[in-house]
């Protein structure tokens, strides 16, 4: 049955469109997913674009919720003008947040050899792969590669019941241990639970998976322990910083580790 | 016979990434009939440079947020809306829901299988190299195996479904390339085939691919012996009709399909048929690991330096992933074919024969825009993967 009502006031169903730009589609396939509340979740709002699972179009919406990170100067005249469409704008995912795995190619300082490394001398428009908010205002974040379907029904309820959103500001070890789970270090595993935002439930770890970072940093994450923690037990430099940079909202820590390994590598030469 | 005619379709509906269609009709004649890919490149080749060999699995795995979930999907969310006409199938609640109930119970079996098995339905968690972090609990194994024998029900609805819909009558020569089956309907690995009698290793993927870019697309194409080739699910069937399930082969004749099948809307009910075959399949295999010991799950893995091919049959047909490797373990270059890159190409020759087609009939406007784009549907393209 369609929710109508919240405390007996009538519920007003915002008009809501999804939009991807550079990405794999993944967190909008993640909306249609859940199908035991799919229908419950499609009759809180008003889906009027949706171009993954629907033709019609619709330009009046209230709610924007973008997904992707921004690759393209065609991408970024399209963000403007959904910004200016929308009264809400949402980053979903990664891509959108901190510019995921897309944000990877930038650390190569080199978007020339890049493009080569693909398509060799063919002409092909692509620039540095950027979170949304480095072009426009995001009024609301959701984290995640995937978002998790449990937490956007949570948020979604609460921007429709006018509620404010507040994310975890713990990091995820927390829900992992009350999930007790074994902890992977003590498996032999690398792992950013300790200092990635909460909000997940320990969705890697859960399966023996040390995380990723994919949802950016927790409210004061003390990175630099979390550095030495996985120095203590032998992990190397480069899996530290390939855990630290594969999302990107945990990249300026990456920088810094790397420049000095860097200094500390050419120390070592001279000392030798 | 059709006189003008202006189709442009931008970013098409229902499919995963961005293309266009363009179609002109003048004086009875296609003046341009094109499939245009505009999605934006990610340079995942180009990424995974530098990377430890640990890295590949969980950062490829982001190309595609779709391709995990496989045919169902396809077949109710992305195709049936056309032969119902609607838009998507969110009326459809409405109007059929007894059908739409169906389409999320299919689907969700697939959903939590995947999670039971790789951790997540997407982006799984539990692959990795040498194996899996940890194996499926028996108890959710012998659920999942239930489940797949009470959706054969389902799927012979959807069959009687599909039955009802017309097939749009389109045909046009091509080459159809997939794994070889050896005694078995063919899913990793083995040797490449294709219908016109070509036959190589998977490490020879390039000389069956023959990759080359093109200004209409973001995403390479291929070809092998003639102008494109197709793969997928009627690909496969047609290359190794003889390897699926007796009831799974029935449900195919009973459609009138059978290799060498040269129609791409059929290409939908090649899916169903390959629904019926992997869900009698997969309750085989649960009943064989049930039965049986289980090895540890994850293997060590030694690195060392070198080049490794693989191909394996993803729902949108053959796919392709290289890795070369230096001392260290760490990806010095790599290489990913992805299906509906080889398929672009095949998409393009068929919107020229279709627009042709038209041009000789007295269609409107709106039914040859709605054809194209049931044309491109019916490949269940996956456009982000195929530009990665």
């Amino acid at each position: 049955m369609p929710v109508e009502k919240y405390l007996c006031v009538p519920l007003h169903r915002p008009k809501v469109a999804f939009f991807e730009f550079t990405a794999c589609e993944g967190c909008q396939l993640q909306i249609l997913n859940n199908e035991a509340t799919l229908l419950d979740f499609l009759s809180l709002v008003d889906v009027v674009t949706f171009r993954e699972a629907m033709q019609e179009r619709s330009d009046d919406y209230e709610i924007a919720f973008v997904e992707g990170s921004i690759t393209r100067t065609d991408e970024v005249k399209r963000l403007k003008d959904i910004r200016k469409k929308a009264k809400v704008l949402v980053a979903m995912g990664s891509c959108a947040c901190f510019g995921g795995v897309n944000q990877l190619k930038n650390r190569f300082n080199n978007p020339k050899w890049v493009k080569e490394q693909v398509y060799g001398k063919f002409p092909v428009e692509s620039e540095v792969a950027r979170p949304l908010e480095d072009i426009v205002t995001i009024d609301l974040k959701i984290y995640g590669c995937p978002i998790k379907k449990e937490e956007v029904e949570k948020i979604v309820t609460n921007l429709v019941l006018g509620k404010s959103v507040n994310h975890p500001k713990y990091p995820v070890c927390m829900e992992c241990m009350a999930n007790e789970n074994i902890c992977l270090y003590k498996l032999g595993e690398p792992c950013l639970g300790p200092v990635t935002r909460a909000g997940c439930d320990a969705w890697c770890p859960g399966s023996r998976c040390g995380c990723w970072g994919c949802r950016g940093p927790a409210d004061a994450a003390n990175v630099e322990q979390i550095i030495s923690i996985m120095e203590e037990h032998n992990f190397s430099v480069d899996t530290i910083i390939d855990r630290l940079e594969c999302f990107g909202g945990f990249r300026g820590f990456a920088e810094e580790l790397k420049k000095k390994t860097v200094k500390s590598k050419t120390k070592k030469k001279r000392a030798g | 016979m059709k006189i003008s005619c202006n189709v442009n379709v931008h970013h098409i509906s229902r499919v995963e990434g961005h293309g266009n269609i363009h179609i002109k009709i003048k004086g009875g004649r296609v003046m341009e009939a094109q499939w245009e890919v505009v999605e934006t490149p990610r340079f995942f080749e180009a990424m995974l440079v530098g990377k430890k060999w640990d890295n590949a699995p969980w950062i490829c795995g982001r190309i595609c947020g779709i391709c995990s979930i496989g045919h169902t999907l396809a077949l109710y969310f992305l195709a049936a809306p056309d032969f119902v006409n609607a838009g998507s199938v969110f009326p459809l609640i409405k109007s059929h829901p007894d059908v739409v109930a169906r389409a999320a119970r299919l689907k969700l079996l697939a959903n939590d299988a995947c999670d039971i098995i790789g951790g997540r339905r997407l982006h799984p968690t539990r692959t990795v190299v040498g194996g899996f972090t940890m194996l499926p609990d028996k108890g959710g194994l012998e659920s999942i195996k239930k489940r797949l024998e009470d959706a054969m029900a389902d799927l012979s609805q959807t069959a009687e479904l599909f039955r009802s819909f017309p097939i749009p009558d389109f045909s046009r020569e091509t080459e159809f390339v997939s794994l070889k089956g050896d005694g078995d309907y063919p899913f990793i690995g083995g040797d490449l085939v294709s219908t016109d009698g070509v036959r190589m290793k998977e490490h020879d993927y390039k000389k069956m691919t023959n990759e080359y870019t093109i200004d209409q697309s973001t995403a390479k194409w291929a070809r092998l012996s003639r102008e494109s080739f197709a793969v997928g699910a009627l690909a496969r069937l047609n290359n190794n009709f003889a390897f699926l399930h007796p009831a799974a082969r029935e449900l195919s004749e009973s459609f009138g399909l059978r290799p060498v099948n040269h129609n791409p809307f059929m290409n939908n009910v090649a899916q169903l048929v390959e629904c019926v075959h992997v869900t009698l399949d997969s309750i085989n295999m649960i009943s064989e690991f049930l039965d049986n010991e289980w090895d540890e799950p994850r293997q060590p893995v030694k690195h060392k330096k070198g080049i490794g091919v693989a191909a394996v049959e993803v729902p949108r047909g053959i796919l392709y992933h290289s890795y070369e490797f230096d001392r260290a373990g760490k990806i010095v270059k790599s290489d990913c074919v992805i299906p509906t890159g080889q398929n672009h190409a095949n998409i393009q020759h068929d919107l020229n024969a279709l627009a042709a087609q038209s041009a000789s009939s007295g269609k409107k406007d709106s039914e040859i825009e709605l054809l194209a784009e049931m044309l491109v549907r019916s490949y269940d393209p996956c456009i982000s993967c195929s530009v990665h």
